[in-house]
Formats: structure tokens, C-alpha cells, sequence
């Protein structure tokens, strides 16, 4: 047994790329499922996720503009990233939500196997969701699946690393970038991943990762005139609808998951379409 | 010039009743609401009275409409409901003229666009949609995907029976049942719609149409044994109906107001651009949703451009609606004259120039000349604020990044039109124009399988295509 110290990370959020402190200045205590400490994370405040607004908005151009091809090599680089560290996911998501190792092992699995196969689906969501459309006349129109922006996400309270993965992949999938609000008692997971995304080539802003009390920071989401969706995953039950009413106000695209999803399993299409547009270009055939 | 003799349309044809009732459970019965009045916007005339429901009849609507998902609809086989959808679609071929006239009259919209427009785009899409009914399968939502039950549904007065059909079709061919209403100056068509789909021998409760005004959409979208509601109208009364639905759990799909940029470039055909200008802005007296209202133009052809489109616009002939040369027809309401007055003088008083065609207007009715705004700033009223009149604003641009940095200027998004020759930057435009449908070199196309719908503000789900029946699903 070595007598030596070991380094204790600081956690921070994930904002633009970069890593600050909460600029409230506030942290909160993270324990294990027994109750024992485990470190500090950084508690985010309206400002933190108005910046991450704001960095979401910035990186959406390039992002959604950037080949579903680049995407997908992106997303499939997260997974690769993912195994190298996959030991310390492990300790990390047993920690946190206080299971075997075994079942760490198969959930860091999961994770990455999810990143696999949401890089797969890049460019291949056009081709299953657009259509060429016979329309009754000389004109050829054709629909094309586009991200709708900047997506709100309450990650699960629950499932700290395969749940996180599994609500974030399927919207920067298809071009949108997003601001997560991690597990409020689980967040370290959230905040190690956001050091393989920053390590992937995934371009600072596309996702953006604030931990914190979730109840305290959705409703700025919800409200932001610059958010054009929002997914109720990690929401408290009892925030719920009045986090809709707040979408109501600028006809945000709302994701209700289903009560305690099964992150387990493969996922369907579902959570791909709740972000997209259909846009429906229209042009005369003729010489 | 050229002099036109009259050439009405008989309004005769549109077998006129002194008396409308709702059609509720299979049956027209009296509405226990306070009677409406539905006037001919041309003329101010009553048209006919109409009965409208109450908060009670709009719970024995949802109930029929209950009893006959759970019975009947739900469990049929899709190939059984397509064979009731396509008979719809035929009584509408059958009695297009009739309705024509119909709409023209309690609308106020010019013949030629509800006898061209209007009703042949119903019966398509009852058509397009009955084909679905069977084949849901093959749609891309799984093997066997369910319908959600009790669709509530809200249409507008801008195109009264297109819109039931919108509403409608897909509902019935997903295996939903339904209660709609129609708007309040606007339920003739959806009435006779109601017989229609009586004479096609629907089993009872499976449409079901009730009249009023706000207060009952509201009752239906707000109902607790609604599973669906679909609402087409403006942006302000969506919101209130999303925030509303909060908490519910009841899926909602929104078609709501628009801005629409029409982007003409330099190397555009300006011929055909003037048509396609014309044609988004003044079909339908504007009183579409999707209307090309903000005209961008790049600055070294806008002095032409706008010359060309005033010489254009005057030719325009606003008048009796029912007359087959009449291009624009009466605003629909006296409501709809007011707001559209009320905005054309903020445009006035904010410093944009206004122009106004020389045609003459009737004397009676709800008129407004076709009125172009030049020198029209982003800030402006008129720029920001949907019109939902014959009123263009022109703006314009020099560089293609300026022009999509205008058009995506606004919280709408619903629809965007470019006109250039060079395929390439038709493309670029379209895949830059933050909207659910771009229309390049034309405008105001609508084919039910063209899927049809806004990003942003102007709502979220889509009508029409493949993916539009992921509303009336459980997916």
C-alpha cells in the first residue's frame, strides 16, 4: 500500500468548451450512495446556463452545417475516447449510484455501445425520416429532417452515465447543441464525460454541461426565448408542468419522456425525431 | 386595359339554408350555445344562423366521439376505414361546385381559388390520407402503430373546409375519432362537410362538428377526455393552448402564424418573380399563414422590381367574390379590416412609404386594396408583425448572407420563398432559411404529400406526407 497522496480532482462545469467554476461561486457536496463524501461540485447558477445559451447558440451553426459523415466519425470518436477510460467510469458510476462493480461494467458498456450507435444513425436520419414527395403537379418537392436548435436537457436523476448518454447523443446527432442540467446528487459522471467530449472532437458549445439543483436552474431554461427545445427527463415531478407552461411561452418543442425509461435498451427513433424539423423545399420541373 | 364584363357564379349553387345545426353522435341537433349569425363579408348580409355549442355539448361531443373510438373505429381494419375516407373524398369531388360557391360566400374569397384551390386540395387530401389507413405500418413508427384516441381540433377562417380536411383526414386514417371547430365567421363548408360524412354512412361519433367561438375551442382542447388537439390559428391563442395543455400529457401539434421572407436575387426571372410575389401576398386577400409578406429584394434590381410589381398589382381586380375574374375578394371580417387597417397606419406613421393599387373597392363589404410598404426597416411593425391582410413589406439586401440573416430575423418560421436562376444558390438559401417549407422560384404550393408545418413560433408538428401522421400516432 502506497503511503502517497492522491490528486483529487476539482469539478467543474462545462461551458463553451472550457471548464469554469460556477461564476456564482457556489458548490455543494456530492456523496456516495452510504452518505460519504465524495467531492465537490461546482452549483450553477441563471448565469452559468444563460452563458451556456449563448455558447449552444454559437456552435449550432457550425455544428448542424458540419457533414452528417463528420458528425458521425465525431460521435463514434466519443465512444473510442470513452473505452480508453473506461476503469474509471466504473469507479465512478459505482460510486455514484452505489452498485456493483459488475453492474458499473455493464452500464459503461451500455454508454459506450450507445455512442455507436447513435454515430451510425448521422447519415442515415435523412434518408429514413426525409421523402421525395409525389406532389399533383411539374413541381419536385422534397422534405429534409433539420435540428431545431438549441435543446434544454434535464438529464436523469437516476441513471448518472448510460441515462446521460442516452438523452445528450440523440440530439447532437443530428446538429443540435444542447445545455444539460446533470443528476443533482449524481453529477460526477456528467462532468468526467464532458472531459472525453472535450478530448473527442466534439466542438466546444455543442454540448454544455451544468451540475447543480436542477429545480433552481430549469426554469431559465424553459423561459429562454433562445432555447428552442426542452427535454423533461430529469425533471422533479412536481416541476413538471409548470416548466411546460414556461415552454408554452416561445412554443418550445417539449419532450415528456415516458415515467422511469428503461435506458437499458436500444433505443428507438424517438428521441432523434423529437428534435428535428421537417422542411419541405419545393421547386418547377421544366425546360 | 382589358374591360371584363361581370361573370358571377350563382350563388344559388351553394343550396343556401336559413339554418345550420351541429353535427354531434351521427346526428344534426340544436346547439344549447347562443346562436351565431354568419354574415357574407362581400355584402354584410346574414348568411345563416348557426347553432353553437356549450360546455355540455361540447362533453356530449367528446363522449360520442369516445364511445365510437372504443367500439368502433379503433377496432376496425384499416382497410375497412380507408373505404369511409375515400367516399369523403369523393362527395367532395361531387359537390365541389356547391361548396365552392359555399366558401366563396361565407368567406369572402374570390371563386377561382376556392373552386381551384380550395376544395379540389380537400378532396386530395382526404384522398391522399385514406391510402394511409391500411399501410401505417410501412409509415417508419413500427410494425403496428396505435392510434391516440379522441382528436379535439381548432381550425382558422383563412381556408375553412381545407383545413377540416387537414384536420380530419389524417385523424380518421391513423384510427383517431374527432371533434372540431370550425372558426366563427367560417362553419358553413365544415357543416356541409358534416353531411357529407353523414351520407358516407360513418358510423356516429366518429366526426363530430360543433360551432362557437373561443370559448369553445378552449372547452375542447382543455376537455380531460381529449387525447389529441390539433390547433391552426395564431401564434398568441397557441401559446395560451400549449401552456394550457401543461401537464396534461395530451399530444399537441400547432400550425400557427408566419412571416414568411420572399428573397428575390438580381438573376432572378423578374417576370415570374412578379407572379410569384403577387401570388404570395394578395392569394387569399393574404389571409394565409404561410403568405410571402416581408419581400426581400437585393438592392440593385428593388427600383425595378418594385415598378414592375405596382404596374403588376394594379391590374389586380378586388371585388364580388363570386365573380370568376375577381383576383382578391373581401377581408373576412370587420375584426380582420380593423387589425389590417390598424397595422398599415404603424407602418405609415414609422416612416415606411406606403403605395396603394388604384383599384376601385364596393362600396359595401369588408375591402382592402392590395397596399405595398417600401423603405421598411427590420424594427418596423409591419416587418415584425403578421399583417395577415394584402399588405407587402419590401426590404432590402445585398449579399446572399444578408438576406438569409433577414429572413431569419423573426421568432416565426413557417415558410420562405427564393427566386434566382442559379440552382446552387437555391440550395444554399433553402438549407439556410430557418423555415418548414421553402418555395424556390413559386409560392403558396400545398400538396397533401408535401408535409406542412413551422419551425419556431409558427408551431411545431406537421400536416401533410408521411410525416404528419406521427400527430395523429402514438409514437
Amino acid at each position: 500500500m502506497s503511503d502517497r497522496v492522491t490528486v483529487a480532482k476539482t469539478y467543474k462545469l462545462y461551458i463553451g468548451g472550457a471548464f469554469p467554476r460556477s461564476e456564482s461561486g457556489r458548490s455543494y457536496p456530492v456523496s456516495d450512495s452510504k452518505g460519504g463524501f465524495l467531492a465537490n461540485a461546482a452549483q450553477g447558477s441563471r448565469k452559468d446556463a444563460r452563458d451556456a445559451v449563448t455558447a449552444a447558440r454559437k456552435a449550432f451553426g457550425s455544428w448542424s452545417g458540419a457533414t452528417a459523415y463528420n458528425r458521425g466519425q465525431v460521435l463514434y470518436r466519443v465512444a473510442e475516447v470513452l473505452e480508453g477510460r473506461r476503469e474509471q467510469f466504473i469507479t465512478e458510476v459505482a460510486q455514484s449510484e452505489g452498485v456493483q462493480l459488475k453492474k458499473a461494467q455493464s452500464v459503461v458498456d451500455a454508454a459506450i455501445d450507445r455512442w455507436v450507435w447513435y454515430a451510425g444513425w448521422t447519415d442515415k436520419i435523412a434518408a429514413v425520416l426525409g421523402s421525395s414527395n409525389p406532389v399533383a403537379g411539374p413541381y419536385f418537392s422534397f422534405s429534409t429532417p433539420e435540428p431545431t436548435g438549441v435543446v434544454a436537457v434535464l438529464a436523469p436523476q437516476q441513471s448518472s452515465l448510460l441515462g446521460l448518454v442516452s438523452v445528450i447523443a440523440p440530439v447532437i446527432a443530428s446538429g443540435n447543441t444542447c445545455v444539460v442540467i446533470t443528476s443533482q446528487d449524481r453529477p460526477l459522471p456528467a462532468i468526467t464525460l464532458s472531459e472525453v467530449l472535450a478530448t473527442s472532437d466534439v466542438p466546444g458549445g455543442v454540448v454544455n454541461i451544468i451540475t447543480g439543483r436542477t429545480a433552481e436552474i430549469a426554469p431559465w431554461l424553459a423561459s429562454h426565448a433562445d432555447v428552442n427545445a426542452l427535454d423533461l427527463t430529469g425533471s422533479p415531478e412536481s416541476l413538471r408542468a409548470d416548466l411546460e407552461r414556461s415552454a408554452a411561452g416561445t412554443v418550445k418543442r417539449v419532450l415528456r419522456n415516458k415515467v422511469n425509461e428503461d435506458f437499458t435498451v436500444t433505443p428507438d427513433l424517438s428521441r432523434i425525431r423529437a428534435y428535428l424539423e421537417t422542411k419541405t423545399v419545393w421547386h418547377p420541373t421544366g425546360v | 386595359m382589358w374591360e371584363y364584363a361581370p361573370a358571377p357564379e350563382s350563388r344559388d349553387i351553394a343550396n343556401l339554408k336559413p339554418n345550420y345545426r351541429m353535427f354531434v353522435d351521427g346526428k344534426f341537433v340544436e346547439g344549447s350555445g347562443e346562436p351565431l349569425k354568419t354574415i357574407n363579408p362581400a355584402t354584410e348580409e346574414v348568411l345563416a344562423e348557426v347553432s353553437t355549442a356549450s360546455a355540455s355539448d361540447v362533453d356530449t361531443a367528446v363522449k360520442a366521439a369516445r364511445r365510437a373510438y372504443d367500439r368502433v373505429w379503433s377496432k376496425m381494419p384499416g382497410s375497412e376505414r380507408a373505404k369511409y375516407i375515400y367516399r369523403i373524398a369523393r362527395q367532395i369531388q361531387e359537390r365541389a361546385r356547391e361548396l365552392a360557391v359555399l366558401e366563396s360566400l361565407d368567406n369572402g374569397k374570390p371563386i377561382k381559388e376556392s373552386r381551384d384551390v380550395d376544395v379540389p386540395t380537400a378532396a386530395a387530401h382526404f384522398f391522399y390520407h385514406a391510402g394511409w389507413a391500411d399501410k401505417l405500418g410501412y409509415a417508419g413508427y413500427g410494425p403496428d402503430p396505435k392510434p391516440l384516441g379522441v382528436a379535439g381540433q381548432v381550425i382558422p377562417w383563412n381556408f375553412p373546409l381545407l383545413m377540416a380536411a387537414w384536420k380530419i383526414a389524417p385523424a380518421l386514417a391513423c384510427g383517431n375519432t374527432v371533434v372540431l371547430k370550425p372558426a366563427e365567421t367560417t362553419p358553413l363548408t365544415a357543416l356541409v362537410l358534416a353531411e357529407i360524412i353523414q351520407q358516407c354512412d360513418l358510423p356516429p361519433g366518429v366526426v363530430n362538428i360543433i360551432p362557437g367561438a373561443g370559448d369553445v375551442g378552449a372547452a375542447i382542447t382543455e376537455h380531460g377526455d381529449v387525447n389529441k388537439v390539433a390547433f391552426t390559428g395564431s401564434t398568441e391563442v397557441g401559446k395560451i393552448i400549449q401552456g394550457k395543455l401543461a401537464g396534461t400529457g395530451k399530444k399537441l401539434t400547432l400550425e400557427l402564424g408566419g412571416k414568411a421572407a420572399n428573397v428575390v436575387f438580381d438573376d432572378a426571372p423578374l417576370d415570374q418573380a412578379v407572379e410569384g410575389i403577387v401570388n404570395g401576398i394578395f392569394f387569399n386577400q393574404g389571409h394565409v399563414c404561410c403568405a410571402g409578406s416581408r419581400l426581400l429584394v437585393q438592392e440593385s434590381i428593388a427600383d425595378e422590381l418594385l415598378a414592375k410589381l405596382q404596374t403588376r398589382i394594379n391590374t389586380l381586380r378586388v371585388g364580388d367574390p363570386l365573380d370568376k375574374n375577381t383576383d382578391v375578394g373581401a377581408i373576412n371580417s370587420r375584426e380582420q379590416l380593423v387589425k389590417i387597417k390598424e397595422l398599415t397606419e404603424s407602418g405609415e406613421a414609422e416612416g415606411a412609404q406606403r403605395w396603394t393599387s388604384s383599384c376601385p373597392l364596393p362600396d359595401k363589404g369588408f375591402f382592402f386594396a392590395p397596399t405595398v410598404f417600401s423603405n421598411v426597416s427590420q424594427a418596423m411593425r409591419i416587418a415584425r408583425e403578421e399583417i395577415f391582410g394584402p399588405v407587402l413589406s419590401v426590404l432590402t439586401f445585398r449579399t446572399p448572407e444578408e438576406a438569409v440573416a433577414k429572413a431569419n430575423n423573426t421568432p416565426y418560421g413557417l415558410s420562405a420563398g427564393v427566386w434566382t436562376e442559379k440552382g446552387s444558390r437555391i440550395l444554399w438559401m433553402a438549407q439556410r432559411m430557418r423555415a418548414g417549407v421553402v418555395w424556390s422560384n413559386t409560392f403558396n404550393r400545398f400538396d397533401p404529400a408535401a408535409p406542412f408545418g413551422g419551425y419556431q413560433e409558427s408551431g411545431f408538428g406537421r400536416e401533410g406526407g408521411r410525416t404528419g401522421l406521427e400527430a395523429y400516432l402514438d409514437v
